[in-house]
Formats: C-alpha cells, sequence, structure tokens
C-alpha cells in the first residue's frame, strides 16, 4: 500500500471524518436550537399525517412540473438514486458501513454499479449543463453550486476509474477516490450539501404548519 | 562444493535427470516471462556457467527467507539454484561457524572481487548498533563492508526490501531497509513475507544467464513477478465481479470459496506473483486455502490496518475521533446558539415598532 | 421616525426561526420555485425566482445565526448585509410577490417561501423600505378603519340601503350577538349586496350578529405590508370590540388574507388566545347546510367555476367546504385545470393590489389566471374573496374577456329555500 494510500485510510480520514461530524452536528444543532414560537392560535388540523405526507410527496414533482424541468426531474433523480445506489449497494462501500455500524446486506454485481455510476456521472453533466445554461439557475448559482458540483463529481470519477483500472497505478487511483471522499465530507457542513439532512426538516416543518391550519402542502 | 565445477558436473554427479534440468530452466523462463524458446538457453548459460560465489548475510530477519528457499520435498527447484551457485556464507545453511564463518566471508569478497552477488534478508537496526550484531560487527558496517566489491545485491524478503516487522510501528530499532543504505550498487528487491522460493531462484537465474539485472519497476522489483496485483489474478475474481463475498471464515461464501474482500484482503493493491506461480511447487496460495491475502510484499503492510480490516475501511481509531467531533460539533453549536441568543436580545432591545409616523411618504 | 436600516436588521433578526434556518440550509438552487411563479411564467424575467426574491433573509441568517457565516463576514470574504440591497429588493419583495404560496407547493426540498417573504418584510417595513401606496393604505388603516377610507358613514349607508332591500335589519354594535361579523372595504363599497346576503342567512339559520362600528374592517394590510406592529393594531381593534360585544365567535368575510390575519397569526399579534373562536365565513355555511340550518333550492343554471384564493384554498384550506357549497346551488361546474391547490393566483393578493406601482406587472401576469379559466370556457367565475373579485374584474375588462365574477355567499343567499326549515 502506497504511503498516500495510507495517509488517506489513516490520518486523511481522521481529518475529515472529526470536521464532518463536528461540523454537521454544529450546523444542525444551530439550526433546531433557534426553535419556533408557540402558536397561540388554535389548531385546526393535525400535524403528524401532514408532516408525513410532505415528507413523503416532495420526492414526486408537483403537478405540472414535470413537463416544465424534465432535465432537473430526471437528471435529479437519477444521480440521486445512482449515488444511492452506488454508496449502499457496492459492496467496498458496504463493508465501510459495516466496519462503523455492524450492519451489512448483500451487493449488487460490480458490472450493474458499473452501469450506475455511467448513468449517475452523465445525469450529473446533464444537470450542470441545465445549471448554466437555464437564466434561472444560473442567476441563482454561485460559487458553492460549481464547487459542490465539481466536489460531487470526482468521487464518482476517480471511483469509476479506481475499479477499471484505468490511467494511473491501482493504489494512486484508490487514494484519489478516498481523498476526494474526504474533500467532500470536509466541506459538506458548510454548504448546501447539508440538504442530505435538512431536507427532512424543510419538508417536516412545511408540512406541519401547513397541516395545523388544516391547509395544503 | 568447489567453486570451479561447472553445473553440469554437478548435476551429473546428483544423479538429477536432463529432463528434470530442462524442465526447470522451463518453469524459470516462464516465470520470468519470457518465451519459452528461451529455456535451452537458460539451460546452455546455467550449464556452463562457473558457479558464482554468493553471500547470504542475515540482519534482523526470522530466518523465514531461508526457510522458504529451502522447504523441499522433492530435487527441487531450490536445491537445484543452491548447486548453481556457490553458497560461501550463510548463517543457518553453512557448516562451519565463529570465526572460520567470517573468515569463509572475507576468503569469498577477496577471491571473487567484484563478481559476487550478496543476498540480504532482515532489516538493518539504526536505533542502536547493538540491537543486531554477528561477531560482534554491526550490521550497518558488515552490509557496507560486504557489498562494496559485490557485483550485485538482492534484499531478500520484505524485511530487507522495505524494513519488515522490525520497522513496524513503534520501530523500536530504528530499522530501515536495505536500499537506506545501499547506494550506488546495482539493487534488486524482492519483497514477500516471505517471498515466493521460486521468484527468489528466478531473480538469480536471470542474472546468471544473462549477465544483467531484470527489469525493475519503481521500487526495484522484478517486472517479471511484481508487475500485477494479486487482485488482477486471482481465480476468485469473478465472484468479486458478481458481488459473491464470503463474511466469516465458516460461512457458506467461504466453503463456496467466494471473494475474501469482506474478510480484509489485501489482494488489490498487492503485487506478487501468488495468485499465478503459487507456492509449495505450484499447490496453493493464502487466498486458495481461504485465508484473504495480507499484502506482504507491499511497503509497511503491518501497519496498513488489521489484515482482517477490508480494503475500502480506514484505519482504525476512528471511534474516539467520532467522539471527539461530536461533542466539539455541540459546543461549537452551544457557542452558535449563545451569539444568536445575544443578537435576538440585542434585536429585542434595539427594535423600534413601526408607527403611523414612519409610514408618512414623502411627496 | 424609527425606521432605519438598524431597526430593518433588528425585525429581521427578530424573525429567523429553526423552519427558516431549515429552509435556507436546504435549498439546493434548482430554480423550480420559479416554474411555479406566475410573476416568472409570464414574463420570464429570472429575478422574479420566488428563492432569490428572499436572498436578504438568507444573507442575515448565515451572518447573524451561523459561525461560519460569523467567521466570513469577519474575515470580509462576504459582505455583511447593507441597506442598499433591502432598497434593490424592495421591487422583488413587494411588486411580484402575492404570497400565493404555489413556490412553496413544488419545492423539492419543501421549503415554505412564502412564510419566508412575509418575514422578510417584516426587516423591510422597518427599515423603510416598502411601497409608498402600500405606506399610505396602512396609515389610512391605522388613523381610521379602512385602507381605503371607507369610514363608518359610508358602511351606515350601504347597511341602510341593504335593510331596506331584504327588509331585514342589521344592528351595529349588538352586545351579547352569537356572532361578530367584519368585513372587508372591498366589499362594503363593491359588493354591498353581501351585506343583504348576511342579512339573509343569518336569519334563516336563526343566528344573532352584528357589526362593530369601530372595528368593521377584517383586511389587514399590516400583513401585507409586513409590519406586525400594524398588524397587531389593526387585530387588536377586532379582539376589543369582539370583547366588549361578548360574542362567541367572529366571522371573517369574504377575503384571503383577513381569515390569515384574524384566525391564524392573530392570536400571536396580540399576545394571547382569544376568548373567541374565528371562522370564515364559508366555513359557517358550509356548516349550517350540513346541519340542515339554512337549505337551498334550485341550481343556478350558466356554466360556472370556482376561482380558489391562495389564503383561502391553497393556505387555508377551504377549498372543500367551498365546492360542497357551490355544488348545492349550482347545475354546472366546471373544474379548471390546476384548480384546487396548484390554483394559479389573480395577481392581487399579498398587498399587491394596494400597490399602485405594481399595476402594470399585475395585469401582466393575469394571463396565468386567464389561461386557466379560458381551458374551460366558464360563464361565470364563482370565489370567495373580494380583492380577487376586485382584481380579476379589473383585468377581464383589461382583456376585454366578458366573464362576471359571483361571490360564493351572495350565490348561496340567492337560492336559499324560501320557507323557514
Amino acid at each position: 500500500m502506497s504511503d498516500l494510500l495510507l495517509w488517506a485510510k489513516g490520518p486523511g480520514f481522521s481529518i475529515a471524518l472529526f470536521i464532518f461530524l463536528a461540523g454537521t452536528v454544529l450546523r444542525l444543532g444551530e439550526i433546531l436550537w433557534l426553535r419556533r414560537k408557540t402558536d397561540l392560535a388554535p389548531a385546526k388540523g393535525e400535524v403528524l399525517g401532514p408532516v408525513l405526507r410532505t415528507i413523503g410527496h416532495r420526492f414526486l414533482p408537483a403537478p405540472g412540473m414535470l413537463r416544465k424541468s424534465p432535465v432537473v426531474h430526471i437528471g435529479g433523480w437519477t444521480f440521486h438514486v445512482g449515488l444511492f445506489v452506488i454508496l449502499f449497494l457496492f459492496t467496498p462501500h458496504i463493508v465501510l458501513v459495516q466496519a462503523f455500524t455492524g450492519l451489512s446486506w448483500p451487493g449488487l454485481p460490480h458490472s450493474l454499479v458499473h452501469a450506475v455510476t455511467l448513468a449517475t456521472m452523465a445525469a450529473m453533466v446533464a444537470v450542470l449543463a441545465a445549471r448554466i445554461s437555464d437564466p434561472v439557475k444560473k442567476l441563482l448559482s454561485d460559487v458553492e453550486d460549481y464547487l459542490v458540483w465539481g466536489l460531487t463529481f470526482l468521487p464518482l470519477l476517480t471511483g469509476f476509474l479506481a475499479v477499471g483500472r484505468m490511467g494511473l497505478a491501482y493504489d494512486t487511483l484508490l487514494a484519489l477516490h478516498i481523498l476526494s471522499v474526504e474533500l467532500l465530507m470536509v466541506v459538506f457542513p458548510f454548504t448546501k450539501l447539508m440538504h442530505a439532512l435538512t431536507w427532512v426538516l424543510a419538508r417536516g416543518y412545511t408540512g406541519a404548519i401547513a397541516g395545523r391550519k388544516g391547509a395544503h402542502s | 562444493m568447489p567453486a570451479d565445477v561447472t553445473l553440469a558436473q554437478v548435476l551429473e554427479a546428483r544423479g538429477v535427470s536432463r529432463r528434470h534440468f530442462l524442465g526447470f530452466c522451463s518453469t524459470l523462463a516462464v516465470g520470468l516471462g519470457l518465451a519459452p524458446g528461451m529455456a535451452p538457453r537458460i539451460a546452455e548459460a546455467l550449464e556452463r556457467a562457473r558457479r558464482p560465489s554468493v553471500i547470504w548475510l542475515s540482519f534482523q530477519e526470522c530466518t523465514g527467507c531461508t526457510e522458504s528457499l529451502t522447504r523441499a520435498d522433492a530435487p527441487s527447484l531450490e536445491e537445484l539454484i543452491l548447486s548453481v551457485i556457490s553458497l560461501d556464507y550463510h548463517h543457518t545453511l553453512q557448516a562451519a561457524s565463529g570465526h572460520a564463518a567470517e573468515e569463509a566471508r572475507h576468503r569469498a569478497m577477496r577471491d571473487n572481487a567484484g563478481k559476487y552477488i550478496v543476498l540480504v534478508d532482515g532489516s538493518v537496526p539504526l536505533g542502536n548498533p547493538g540491537f543486531s550484531t554477528i561477531a560482534g560487527i554491526s550490521n550497518k558496517d558488515m552490509l557496507l563492508e560486504t557489498v562494496r566489491d559485490a557485483a550485485a545485491v538482492v534484499a531478500v524478503g520484505s524485511c530487507a526490501a522495505y524494513g519488515g516487522l522490525p520497522m513496524a510501528a513503534p520501530n523500536p530499532t530504528g530499522a530501515v531497509p536495505i536500499s537506506a543504505l545501499v547506494k550506488n550498487k546495482p539493487l534488486i528487491n524482492v519483497p514477500g513475507c516471505p517471498p515466493i522460493p521460486v521468484v527468489i531462484t528466478g531473480v538469480l537465474a536471470h542474472v546468471l544467464t544473462f549477465g544483467s539485472l531484470p527489469r525493475l519497476d519503481e521500487q526495484l522489483r522484478p517486472a517479471a513477478f511484481y508487475a500485477d496485483t494479486i487482485h488482477d489474478r486471482c481465480y476468485r475474481r469473478p465472484f468479486y465481479d458478481r458481488g459473491l463475498f464470503a463474511r466469516s471464515f465458516d460461512d457458506e461464501g467461504a466453503r463456496a470459496g467466494w471473494c475474501l474482500f469482506e474478510l480484509g484482503c489485501k489482494g488489490p493493491v498487492t503485487r506478487n506473483a501468488c495468485a499465478t506461480l503459487k507456492w509449495n511447487g505450484g499447490v496453493s496460495f493464502p487466498i486458495q486455502s481461504g485465508h484473504p491475502c495480507l499484502g506482504c510484499s507491499q511497503p509497511q503492510f503491518w501497519d496498513a490496518g488489521d489484515f482482517y480490516r477490508p480494503l475500502s475501511v480506514p484505519l482504525a481509531g476512528n471511534g474516539t475521533v467520532a467522539a471527539a467531533a461530536v461533542a466539539g460539533g455541540v459546543a461549537a453549536a452551544a457557542v452558535g446558539h449563545q451569539l444568536a441568543q445575544r443578537a435576538r436580545h440585542q434585536a429585542d432591545g434595539d427594535r423600534q415598532p413601526v408607527t403611523v409616523e414612519d409610514l408618512e411618504v414623502k411627496p | 421616525m424609527t425606521t432605519s436600516f438598524a431597526n430593518g436588521m433588528a425585525a429581521l433578526i427578530q424573525q429567523i426561526d429553526a423552519p427558516i434556518a431549515s429552509y435556507l440550509q436546504s435549498c439546493v438552487h434548482c430554480g423550480l420555485c420559479a416554474e411555479a411563479c406566475l410573476f416568472y411564467t409570464e414574463t420570464g424575467e429570472a429575478k422574479y425566482t420566488p428563492i432569490h426574491k428572499v436572498e436578504p433573509l438568507k444573507r442575515l441568517w448565515k451572518q447573524e445565526f451561523t459561525l461560519f457565516g460569523r467567521l466570513l463576514k469577519a474575515l470580509g470574504v462576504v459582505k455583511p448585509l447593507s441597506d442598499a440591497d433591502l432598497a434593490e429588493w424592495e421591487e422583488l419583495v413587494y411588486d411580484s410577490c402575492t404570497l400565493c404560496g404555489r413556490c412553496t407547493m413544488v419545492c423539492p426540498v419543501g421549503n415554505d417561501i412564502t412564510y419566508m417573504i412575509r418575514k422578510l418584510r417584516e426587516g423591510m417595513v422597518a427599515s423603510g423600505h416598502a411601497p409608498d401606496s402600500m405606506k399610505t393604505a396602512a396609515r389610512n388603516a391605522l388613523n381610521g378603519i379602512s385602507p381605503i377610507g371607507v369610514g363608518l358613514v359610508a358602511l351606515k349607508k350601504q347597511i341602510e340601503k341593504q335593510s331596506k332591500e331584504t327588509g331585514i335589519p342589521i344592528t351595529l354594535d349588538q352586545e351579547g350577538a352569537e356572532f361578530l361579523v367584519v368585513l372587508s372595504s372591498m366589499e362594503i363599497i363593491g359588493f354591498p349586496e353581501i351585506l343583504g346576503a348576511l342579512s339573509k342567512l343569518f336569519q334563516r339559520a336563526g343566528a344573532t350578529w352584528t357589526i362593530a362600528s369601530d372595528a368593521y374592517e377584517g383586511t389587514n394590510i399590516g400583513i401585507q405590508i409586513g409590519s406586525r406592529d400594524v398588524a397587531r393594531a389593526l387585530v387588536q381593534r377586532v379582539v376589543t370590540a369582539a370583547e366588549r360585544l361578548k360574542v362567541k365567535t367572529v366571522i371573517a368575510p369574504e377575503c384571503g388574507h383577513a381569515y390569515q390575519a384574524l384566525r391564524w397569526e392573530g392570536p400571536n399579534l396580540v399576545g394571547h388566545p382569544y376568548s373567541f373562536k374565528v371562522i370564515h365565513i364559508v366555513e359557517l355555511l358550509d356548516q349550517w347546510v350540513r346541519e340542515g340550518r339554512i337549505r337551498t333550492k334550485g341550481k343556478h343554471q350558466d356554466r360556472v367555476s370556482f376561482h380558489d384564493p391562495c389564503q383561502f384554498s391553497r393556505r387555508g384550506g377551504l377549498d372543500a367546504p367551498a365546492r360542497r357549497l357551490l355544488a348545492g346551488v349550482a347545475a354546472d361546474i366546471v373544474e379548471a385545470p390546476d384548480a384546487g391547490a396548484m390554483s394559479w393566483c389573480c395577481g392581487g393578493g399579498g398587498g399587491v393590489s394596494a400597490n399602485h406601482r405594481a399595476e402594470d406587472l399585475r395585469l401582466k401576469v393575469f394571463t396565468a389566471k386567464k389561461r386557466q379559466i379560458d381551458a374551460v370556457q366558464p360563464k361565470q367565475l364563482v370565489t370567495a374573496c373580494a380583492n380577487c373579485r376586485n382584481v380579476m374584474e379589473e383585468a377581464i375588462d383589461h382583456y376585454e374577456m366578458t366573464l362576471p365574477v359571483l361571490g360564493l355567499t351572495e350565490l348561496i343567499a340567492e337560492y336559499l329555500e324560501d320557507d323557514a326549515p
């Protein structure tokens, strides 16, 4: 095992893990600790149902929206599902989860993960193209959006190259892959990547606020 | 054996058939990645070679490399090479001891100056020369003295090539590999813990046949044996590709011979010939016997995380890191919360209600 | 004069809560909210993207409520929010947002952008950055009662006319009445028949009701301009009257935001729960119909379609009772595409109709609503918000359409069964 790989698996990971966990706890704490003012108006509807329903429903496109923004929806689903498959159904990653939690499950054949990785990378390129070309998304986008895209794409690319033994020595590719993941971990808490954890809160709050009124969400 | 006897004479004397000898040369040719047609050339060269002097230095080692080379069942390749060379100094194998042994070494160095090959196993302690001495001479001194007039140096085993077990954390003896001390001499690293016997003999045969070093990689390992990873040649690879893994040592997957990645196999990052040449005369190798590859021919394999930790899992100790991180995050959030509360209280004090006057519009 | 940037900042800081923090943290800049917003779809201007309208709120949250944001500000990597920023955003926050809530419905991470606009306005008005015409309306409401200057005299005149027509008296300030009805100024001058309709309905239901002479306005320019101080003052009038008159229930009028102001924001503005209930007139009528307290006879034959006022249907959940009532009195109802929770805004809510500066834009974006209507070609529209009625009548005129807009309460009253139940 090369020195770079050993560093990536050793101190590199420890540093990244520390920043990732500390940062995530900090950011979540900073949100939750703000709390909400008690609502003095009497509730009309119940809250739990709308909360759960909103959390679930927002995975699907809102009425009429798929036709208006097909790339965002299809590209977005593809790369999210793809990332999920790669992260949780590829055995070298499953053993990672097992090492930390003790939980494990069977993985998919590598040829399938290979295909999913290609689709995921293609989807990511598609949504980047959409971001650059659509005036709305271009207006909204800042350095952080492009940085996050790049840092999310890099592990996909390096992982793909590593498994395929393409370009550089395997040791080096594996080290670059692990380092790129560590980079992603380090920026995660301080960027919009936190949506991976806060989506439940946001959808939940909206469901709760509307549900209490008996309104739609 | 007298040094000026040829191999042909030796083999005849030992009753080894020519067929057996040619078979040995074919194996060597194939093992070296040469065309089968090279076998006769190897045979010819070896037969005629005057038996070169080989000095074997043993430092901080376990003698496993020697054991590997000499483990023999039948008239073996290893025995043959020992017939080809004149092993003039070897702690375990030589008959002489004490001053006589050291005298043998010096005589070999004198008589074959510029032509002898030095084989070294074991690492060299730099922390305190007293950690490992032979005849009162430190390993470092003996090494530098012996290689001075050598034609080539071969670091046999992971200890000599990379520092091996003695160099593993915390490296109490200050162990270093041979390459740290031998400069300006042709050096070949033959790592492995121990190396495959035929790899050792193959390297020697190449040197004897062609009078030059085999093609080496950037870690000075013969590319013929160390170019591929175990993973790339492993017969269990189809199971890896299909996602079929043994989960524990005696489970269904293990008994079915599935891939050992989850049990910590370091095959993907280990370069050696185990998966092709195998051990014990081609009988088996660790993975075939159901044990994950330890990565023993790679540098610092002792410190690369434990043997049963899968390759994709970071090294140990992160439980503490995680706990510290969560604690740190909570503390930081508390600080952030305090600052936020302070801002809120300040705002509560600062904010003036909007009044009718504030809604005046300038004409 | 207390409006100042510092005051605006203080107001904004007070508004940040956990939901807002979770929304701003979760936004991934996908831009889908723009596709739901009529101001974007009808103009194609990217600046009308809903989440873009709350950019100042995001910057404030980062710089005051996150350690990392504080650090970046301290290091000079990001510029702190400035008065110039708020000034620049005024048009986006007031002219191009009706608080309709369609953006909230489509956000994949579940952000309630409407909630954030409402809260951002608190900082805008506290720093003096609100449209002049809205400030004037707010001043009028504080000084008088009505934002559009509909005084008690005008109200009494309409009451007199309606009472004469129906033969049913309407008593002001009747202590002990079961219901206190609040109205919208728009109804009083634009659709005064509502008074007659209410008289008939209450009489048939056998319920006592009254109007307070010092608290007859249900609309709340404070909510629209985004000042909780103004909003509180306006709600307090109704609360004081309701307590003084010892009513059991206050009825919110055919209006969207009045319902939100009285029923939902009200207790939080005045700082305590009410001693009375608040329901929308449509809820009351639906209740009475279901209880059999009032009965309708006959059906309106013209093809009608219900226009969903945003604060009433999508953000109020009252589309169901409205449709139940309508189904009882209309024979031919067509539902436009997107009707109900995803219906398109008339363009005049959230204070936009009180914002004269935004008139051209408001008329321009009516094309979204127009498309909805054109798809089903009703003979008339029925709705439950006087502001929507007024805004749509103006737009219908502007687009040279022929399309009367009816009020639901009036329609029910029209088909009220003559015999006593």
